[in-house]
This record gives C-alpha cells, sequence and structure tokens, in this order.
C-alpha cells in the first residue's frame, strides 16, 4: 500500500546471553539466544498514531529502537515511505534519518545535564545542517513556544525544570528536524497523571497541526486507547492481535488482549468482578513451544503447544489464535 | 473518634536543611478504623510514603516528626523510644514497600527472613515457625510453599517476591498493613493478582490497610475511603465512590479528569496547568492556588483546613466554607 509510512515485516531480534566462551566449553553448555521479537508484522499509515502494547519483556522497546534504527534488526525488514532501511548506510540513511526522531521515557536520562536547552533542541538542526547562525536561535525560541515553554528558557540547564518541562523540552528536539515520524517509547510513563494529561494533549495538538505520525509505545492501557488509532498487543517479542483503536477495547479478541483488559483496575466502579490471571510471563530465553501464550490460556488446545499459531483476520483487525481460526468471529 | 485502630492528629514532618526547614508533611490529620482499607493517593513529592514511614517510625534523619500525634488504639507511638517502637513494627503494624527485591535480603533464604520474623514476634519454636511460614506462603499463593521456601529472593519472579513480602508484612498477624506502592514495579496481569491478595488476606485477617498508591485505578478497586494528598496536605477525604465519581476539591477533580478511562471518550483530557510546587516555594493560602481554576482572593490569603462535608466527607477547599455561600455558587450542603 502506498499510503503506508512504515512497513515492518517479519521482524526478529535475537540477543546472544550465552556465558562467556571459556564457561560454555568447561561446561558443555550451547550458546543460549534470548528472543526479544519474533516475526513482527506491521504497517503504520500516514497521520495515524500505532501503538504497541504489552508488559515488561514483551519486546515493545527493542521494535521502537530497531525502527529508529538503534539496534540492527537480526531477520526481516523496515521500509520506511518504501525506502529499505535495513542494510542501509551513508548519505541515504543520514537523508532518512532526519525524518524520524525519538521521545524516550525518563527525560531525567535523555538530556545532557551539561548542555543548555537550545543546545540541545538545536542539536539535530546542525547535525543535518538544516539552518545557520540566527536563524537557529530564532528555530529554537519557536520550538519552546510550541512545546508551551518559553523562549528565554533556551539558556537555561535541564535540571532547572521539572519533569513534564523536561519532556516538553525533548519533543522541542524531537520536532527540530522537521520529522514526519515520531517514536515515542513510554513518553509519560515516568510522569505524574496531572503532568501526563499536558503530554498527551500536547503530543494531539502537534499531530493535528503537523501531520505527524506516531509510534506509540506503552504499557498503560488507558494511555493507549486515549491516543492511537490502532494498536498492536504484544506478548514474548510476538505481535497476538492488531485492531482499530477503540474496538480493541470492546471486541478484544486474542485470549491475551482479553486477560489484559480483564486485569486493568476499574476506575468506573462498576464493581464487575474480575476474572483472576493466571500466572506470570515466561521466560523469553525458554518461551514455550507452539503459541507463547499456551500455558496461561483459558482456550488452550494440544494444537497449540504443538505449532505457532499464523495470522488469521478479525472483524477488527488481525490475531494470531488457532481458537479464533475455529470459530471464526 | 476513640474507636479508631490507627489516629493521625495534625501530622507535622519536616526536614531541616541549610537553606531553612522543609515542610514535608503539613498538618495532616485521618483515622483508620479497624478492618479498614484507607487509600493514599497523590501524586509524586506529596507525602504519600512520608506519612506511612511516619507512622511506622522509619523516617530516614534528618526528616523528623516536629508536630501532631500518632495514636495506635488510643495510644501514643510517635515518641516511643527506638526499642519500643521495634515491638509495635512487625507485630502490630506491618510494612509492604514498593520494590520487592529492596525489601528482601538477597543472602538468606525465605525461610530465614520468614522463621526469623515470626520467633521476634511470637514465642514459637523453630520447627513451628516454619510450618507457620510454609503455610503463610501456601496462602498467598507460592506454589509448592514447602519447597520453594528454602529458595533465595533471586529464584522468585518480581509477583511472587510480592507475595513473599506481603507474607512477611503479615506473619505477626498485624492489626494494620501498611502497603507504599506496592503494585508499582508489577505488570499490570500481576498487579491484580496482588490486589486481590491484599484485599482478600487482610479481610480474613480482620486486618486494616493504608494503602498508598499514585494509582487511581488501584483505589477504586480496593479502598473504602480515600485521602487525597497535595503538597504534604491533606486535600480531599472521604468514601472512596463519592470521591472518585463527585470529587469536591478542584484537585481532585483534576486528577480525576486527567486519567484516561477505558470507558469513556474524550478528545482532550482535563489537564491542570502547571505542577505541584516544590516545597520550599509552598505558596501563601490554599497551595493548590497558582493551578486552581476557581481560586479567589481568600484562597490567596488564608490556608484552608478540612471542611466536614457530612458522610465522613472532609475537603480543605474556600469554596465550601459557609462564609463564601452566598458569594459563590451555593454550597450544597
Amino acid at each position: 500500500m502506498s499510503d503506508a509510512l512504515l512497513k515492518v515485516e517479519h521482524l526478529t531480534r535475537y540477543f546472544d546471553v550465552s556465558k562467556p566462551w571459556l564457561n560454555r566449553v568447561l561446561e558443555r553448555e550451547e550458546k543460549q539466544f534470548l528472543t526479544a521479537v519474533a516475526d513482527v508484522s506491521f504497517e503504520i499509515k500516514r497521520g495515524e498514531t500505532f501503538a504497541l502494547v504489552g508488559e515488561s519483556g514483551s519486546g515493545k522497546s527493542t521494535i521502537a529502537k530497531m525502527v529508529v534504527g538503534l539496534l540492527g534488526a537480526s531477520e526481516g525488514v523496515i521500509d520506511f515511505d518504501g525506502h529499505r532501511m535495513t542494510g542501509t548506510a551513508g548519505a541515504e540513511m543520514r537523508a532518512l534519518r532526519r525524518r524520524f526522531q525519538m521521545i524516550f521515557q525518563d527525560p531525567f536520562a535523555s538530556l545532557n545535564p551539561r548542555w543548555r536547552v537550545g543546545d540541545i533542541i538545536a542539536e539535530p538542526i546542525h547535525t543535518f545542517g538544516l539552518m545557520k547562525g540566527a536563524e537557529v536561535s530564532n528555530r529554537v525560541g519557536e520550538l519552546l513556544d510550541t512545546v508551551g515553554l518559553s523562549a528565554k528558557d533556551a539558556e537555561k540547564f535541564p535540571h532547572e525544570f521539572s519533569g513534564g518541562q523536561r519532556q516538553r523540552i525533548a519533543i522541542a528536539r524531537a520536532l527540530s528536524s522537521k520529522p514526519e515520524f515520531i517514536v515515542c517509547d513510554e513518553p509519560t510513563s515516568a510522569l505524574d497523571v496531572s503532568v501526563q494529561a499536558q503530554i498527551l494533549n500536547l503530543m494531539k495538538d502537534l499531530q493535528d497541526e503537523m501531520g505527524l505520525t506516531y509510534l506509540f509505545i506503552s504499557h498503560d492501557l488507558s494511555v493507549v486507547r486515549h491516543m492511537a488509532n490502532r494498536i498492536g498487543v504484544l506478548y514474548l517479542g510476538r505481535l497476538v492481535e492488531v485492531a482499530d483503536g477503540k474496538r480493541l477495547f470492546t471486541e478484544p479478541q486474542h485470549p491475551y488482549t482479553r486477560m489484559l483488559l480483564d486485569a486493568v483496575p476499574d476506575l468506573a466502579l462498576s464493581g464487575r468482578r474480575r476474572k483472576p490471571v493466571e500466572g506470570e510471563i515466561p521466560n523469553p530465553i525458554n518461551p514455550p513451544s507452539g503459541c507463547a501464550f499456551h500455558p496461561r490460556c483459558p482456550l488452550a488446545m494440544p494444537r497449540c503447544k504443538a505449532e505457532a499459531p499464523h495470522r488469521v483476520d478479525t472483524a477488527t483487525g488481525y490475531a494470531a489464535c488457532f481458537a479464533l481460526e475455529t470459530q471464526p468471529a | 473518634m476513640t474507636d479508631a485502630l490507627l489516629s493521625v492528629r495534625n501530622l507535622r514532618v519536616e526536614f531541616p536543611t541549610r537553606r531553612g526547614i522543609l515542610t514535608a508533611i503539613d498538618d495532616v490529620s485521618f483515622d483508620i478504623m479497624p478492618g479498614e482499607v484507607l487509600g493514599v493517593v497523590g501524586e509524586s513529592g506529596a507525602g504519600k510514603s512520608l506519612t506511612g514511614a511516619a507512622i511506622i517510625g522509619l523516617l530516614e534523619p534528618p526528616g523528623r516528626i516536629a508536630g501532631g500525634e500518632i495514636l495506635l488504639k488510643g495510644q501514643r507511638i510517635d515518641n516511643l523510644d527506638p526499642e519500643a517502637m521495634r515491638k509495635i513494627r512487625g507485630k502490630r503494624i506491618g510494612m509492604v514497600f514498593q520494590d520487592p527485591l529492596t525489601s528482601l535480603n538477597p543472602l538468606y533464604t525465605v525461610a530465614q527472613q520468614l522463621t526469623e520474623t515470626i520467633r521476634t514476634h511470637m514465642d514459637v519454636t523453630e520447627a513451628e515457625a516454619r510450618q507457620r511460614a510454609i503455610a503463610l506462603l501456601d496462602r498467598v499463593g507460592i506454589p509448592a510453599a514447602a519447597r520453594r521456601i528454602d529458595d533465595y529472593p533471586h529464584h522468585f519472579s518480581g509477583g511472587m517476591r510480592q507475595r513473599v513480602v506481603i507474607a512477611l508484612a503479615l506473619c505477626a498477624e498485624p492489626e494494620l498493613v501498611i502497603a507504599d506502592e506496592p503494585t508499582t514495579a508489577l505488570d499490570v496481569s500481576v498487579q491484580s493478582q496482588i490486589i486481590d491478595l491484599i484485599k482478600e488476606i487482610c479481610a480474613e485477617r480482620g486486618a486494616a490497610v493504608m494503602l498508598i498508591t499514585h494509582d487511581m485505578g488501584v483505589i477504586a478497586e480496593t479502598a473504602d475511603r480515600v485521602a487525597v494528598l497535595y503538597a504534604g496536605r491533606l486535600a480531599e477525604i472521604g468514601p472512596v465512590r463519592e470521591v472518585i465519581t463527585a470529587a469536591e476539591h478542584p484537585y481532585t477533580a483534576g486528577l480525576m479528569g486527567s486519567i484516561p478511562t477505558l470507558t469513556q471518550d474524550n478528545a482532550r483530557l482535563v489537564q491542570i496547568p502547571g505542577a505541584m510546587p516544590r516545597l520550599n516555594a509552598i505558596p501563601q493560602g490554599c497551595a493548590f492556588n497558582p493551578r486552581c481554576e476557581r481560586a479567589f482572593e481568600r484562597c490567596f490569603k488564608d490556608r484552608p483546613d478540612p471542611l466536614d462535608r457530612g458522610g465522613g466527607r472532609k475537603v480543605a477547599c474556600w469554596l465550601y466554607d459557609a462564609v463564601n455561600a452566598g458569594t459563590k455558587e451555593t454550597a450544597d450542603v
């Protein structure tokens, strides 16, 4: 499809977690690999917000890092606006790099404490040689204004700002190279709720004004529901379901999605009795055979243990589950 | 009220620094009834955890209780000597901390830590203590408790470790459990297990719970009453349903509106402008006045005390003071 800005196909990432060579030889052990991301495919359309949710260890951040090129992919390809990113380097990659940026989780770690805010925000401008001289400081002032700070703040250092203000600075920095696509890795999970609301509102406003496309990563289902047009649910590095934003919550297809929705504390005080959740996420070094979710799944069948489920289309998107194959929704 | 299990009266906690004294908790009062779950919410720096630490006598120096009193069943515990406090801590008040990895000693097995605590507070033999420990681990949902009791904390996953910590907090059958962000370090699917466990097990043993968290959802599902703290002061306290569905303090109302939910659709979240003031810059009058849309003259001059609004509800806001009833919107008393 031509309207897909980012296309990820069969993306897989292993990490070598083996012991050192000598230990392996002495203890007669094989090399060990941790599969952080396994065969993940999705598309993000221009102007939409695609969210990835999952619990810790589900591979959300690994995917984010691979998408912006901070980590290489073990297998699979990433296409950005028709350009293959995997294997691209040099000037071509540089040209692509300008067009996407990233916002990180912890605004206390992602800003250099020895740099003034103005220099932090101007860095992408200098790196990509977009502007020179006085133009740069004007642009920095404009950006600070856009994110709700004042142009005078460019002279200050990051420690003079609160967490929410720092996240605003991080957003201004991400915007300074005029990107089309921003990867947001848990942008509000280090913030208090009242500040989180400010940042989420700001991100939505910026999207409307500049037509940005977001890959939004979060573990918080209610935040994701608020922000995303489409949502992908990850479990142990596998994409178990992709669905249209609100419909994921009204018509969850995959048993894991249902379990996750059931587990979220209910602010509406409906007094609904929650189904107790069984078990915990297994160790990713030795994931269960077949469908990774089968030991916790209420619908598990013998087949789930033996083979990995493939993608099936559902009313709301697609999911990977044998139970959905046998009884189409 | 005299039948309160724990009574906190005008508590004031200060930190002397080189640049003057910072008041981290300022005149906070509340009661916890026997068997009740009181939720304490607030944003970071609101003084939630400090309140818990002050009650249990674990304030880090130079922090100190500078005023007020804390009563456990009518007996003052804020001025006890460390040895007497040690007897209460663990025996009558149990504690569950946020991070289950740091609240267990990595060098001792779970069995050693549990039996040590049991034997400190109860007159039982080693073998009896071990039996009790196994029964407790079994109760908190650790599979094969008799075998796993000899494992070290690092053998357990995060959720399982938090179960061990809960077992540890409950092993001397305390009357009150203070749970400080017990689920913040856990994933949602595990969080709901732990919340259910705390609720169930405390109800079963008749222990009251003071549940400290920043997550309104957790409070909504667990607590009977909720206290909202802001900048070290009590903004609002009342039955959980009323506070959540019809918040009276503008801060609570803003806080509730700023939380995205799984059921409601709004294009924008309600946002409270600004951020909580730092402790050295708390404004005169009501601490919330710079961020409050409904602030008026009096809010900048005098500090509101919690006003009784009936039904066990108290709100520290001038909007509800009878003096303003004529000028401001008629208070619906």
